[in-house]
């Protein structure tokens, strides 16, 4: 039982870093209706940044994490001004291919810049040995808490730019029709590019986050990323809960339900946490074939 | 002076050229309507001035060449256009809908206005939060309308505001039309297919067919034209 619940605070904290991703990731795909594969690359960087500021420079943890992702957001809305706007949005290929190549770069640049080894990376929260409460046996940690917390603050913050203010109103406009939008005056360019910050700010806290738990290297995102898209698509690519609440899932079946299931069915030994990403893959694969718009996303109801 | 002035348009999609050289002009405070068949080259006209289709020629508004100019800009030098199929947004309410349409606006009246159109529009209010892509035919022009008159346009540019409308709606959002441009002085450019409809609330008139005007005249000759009697008015 104790283990069972370690495992899944395990899980659910897990689940809240895909989740931040995840929802950078709907961000740009609601307006745009693509998914940024450079995304991983700018939460890994961001990560780079906040040990630049805060180990490097003796910033405060918390302090330096945010100033990555500041930094992320810069970078991606030059990004989108150089190499996105000048594209036709409605041919989604080499938008898509030059997420990928961005991600390359990125990869490339921190690895010329800070190295190939891996870099242990501290909490923003108490992680000693005894920094966690203990409920019926299982330990719960506050470095793996803090990240449910920081999850949650940044779904209510999203929400209260989007729904609260007035680029937050635009985004939403370009996002449903951006024609429309153009004919009350939205500048589309200039709000994409706003979603395109404000999604790498959510990818550099969740880089900040993460690298605690695996280490800091070039590549420390790509796995993040591959279940943030699997959380993405489960929850309906275009939905910010369902995003959450995607990631939340894939996270408790990565733990504790896939070593549940290892353990304790039959024939299943074979399903160690190396197969965790196969999973993530083969759920992308049978949400878009069951139930494309995802749990969450919107099918489109519209009257002409 | 014009308002708006339509010079020797021409408007292409790819390779294929859809206006011929068109020209046009609105008074200040005039309502005007453009009559053509379907495919000839109405909507298109609407999208030249707004700057949503590849535009040669000359449109001034208040004077100024606007061919080139961002819609974006446009919008904000006062026009506001309803396009075909209305063009609301079906995932923000009906209230936000308003509230994006006042997106040009920097004072402190856009609620009094939204409760304005509102009143002007109870079904809406009814429906205020309700998603914009689950209301009636009927009920999202309206909120079109609302929409484009949010930015407290001079002109306002309507692209066949009648389609699929049931006669009695159409009755109403016309009358709308004739009071909003009474009181607000709005001017207004009507594109129809609904000939005796919007003869009835525009002073002047102009026929295009196949990207080309053929005909101009005040609202009385038109309606007493054959060949406009014949091909849009059903008599
Ligand atoms: N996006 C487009 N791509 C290519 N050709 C187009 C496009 N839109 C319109 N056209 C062509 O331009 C011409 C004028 O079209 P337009 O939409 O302006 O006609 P319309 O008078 O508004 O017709 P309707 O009454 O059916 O709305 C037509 O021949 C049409 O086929
Ligand atoms: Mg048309």
């Amino acid at each position: 039982m104790s283990l069972f619940l370690q495992r899944m605070i395990e899980g659910l904290s897990n689940g809240a870093m895909y989740g931040v991703v995840a929802v950078a990731l709907v961000i740009i795909f609601k307006a745009t209706t693509l998914i940024n594969f450079a995304q991983g690359g700018l939460a890994m960087f961001g990560a780079y940044m906040a040990n630049v500021f805060a180990i490097e420079q003796g910033l405060p943890l918390i302090v330096g994490i945010l100033l990555g992702a500041a930094v992320m957001a810069v970078v991606a809305s030059g990004i989108e001004r150089v190499l996105v706007r000048p594209f036709d949005p409605a041919n989604h290929l080499p938008v898509v291919l030059i997420t990928f190549g961005i991600a390359y770069i990125l990869q490339a640049v921190a690895a010329w810049k800070f190295g190939t080894e891996f870099k242990s990376f501290p909490s923003p929260f108490p992680s000693g040995p005894n920094d966690h409460i203990e409920i019926a046996g299982a330990r719960l940690r506050y470095e793996r808490l803090g990240v449910v917390l920081v999850l949650m603050i940044m779904v209510g913050l999203v929400h209260l730019i989007l729904n609260k203010t007035k680029i937050g109103l635009a985004f939403r406009a370009v996002s449903s029709n951006t024609e429309s939008a153009k004919l009350v005056g939205v500048k589309t360019g200039r709000t994409l590019n706003f979603g395109w910050a404000l999604a790498a700010m959510f990818g550099g806290v969740a880089g900040g986050l993460v690298a605690h738990f695996t280490q800091l290297d070039s590549g420390f995102m790509d796995k993040i990323l591959i279940f943030s898209f699997a959380a993405a698509t489960l929850g309906g690519l275009d939905s910010i809960n369902g995003a959450v609440i995607g990631g939340l899932i894939i996270g408790l079946v990565e733990s504790p339900v896939q070593p549940m299931v290892r353990d304790y069915v039959p024939g299943f030994h074979f399903l160690t946490s190396d197969l965790a990403l196969l999973v993530a893959f083969l759920l992308i694969l049978a949400v878009l074939l069951v139930k494309p718009a995802g749990l969450f996303g919107t099918t489109r109801v519209e009257r002409v | 002076m014009s308002v708006l002035e339509v010079q020797d348009v021409r408007a292409r999609y790819g390779q294929i050229e859809a206006l011929h050289g068109v020209s046009l002009n609105v008074e200040d405070g005039e309502v005007v309507v453009v009559l053509g068949a379907n495919g000839a080259g109405k909507t298109t006209t609407l999208r030249a001035i707004c700057g949503m289709v590849a535009t040669t020629g000359t449109v001034n508004l208040h004077g100024t060449n606007i061919v080139g100019t961002d819609t974006a800009d446009i919008v904000r030098m006062g026009v506001a256009h309803v396009p075909q199929g209305r063009g609301t947004f079906p995932e923000l309410s009906v209230v936000d809908n308003l509230n994006v349409g006042a997106y040009v606006r920097k004072d402190k009246e856009i609620s009094a206005d939204i409760d304005k159109w509102f009143e002007i529009f109870p079904r809406l209010a009814e429906r205020r939060t309700q998603l914009a892509g689950s209301l009636s035919g009927g009920e999202q022009q309206m909120l079109a309308v609302a929409r484009a008159m949010m930015s407290r346009p001079k002109v306002l540019l309507l692209d066949e505001p009648s389609l699929g409308l049931a006669p009695l709606i159409i009755d109403d959002l016309f009358k709308q039309f004739a009071s909003i441009n009474a009181e607000l002085g709005t001017t207004m450019l009507v594109v129809e297919q609904n000939a005796n409809l919007a003869l009835g609330i525009a002073s002047r008139g102009y026929v295009i067919e196949a990207g080309e005007i053929v005909l101009s005249g005040t609202a009385e000759e038109l309606r007493n034209d054959d060949g406009v009697r014949a091909a849009y008015l059903g008599v």
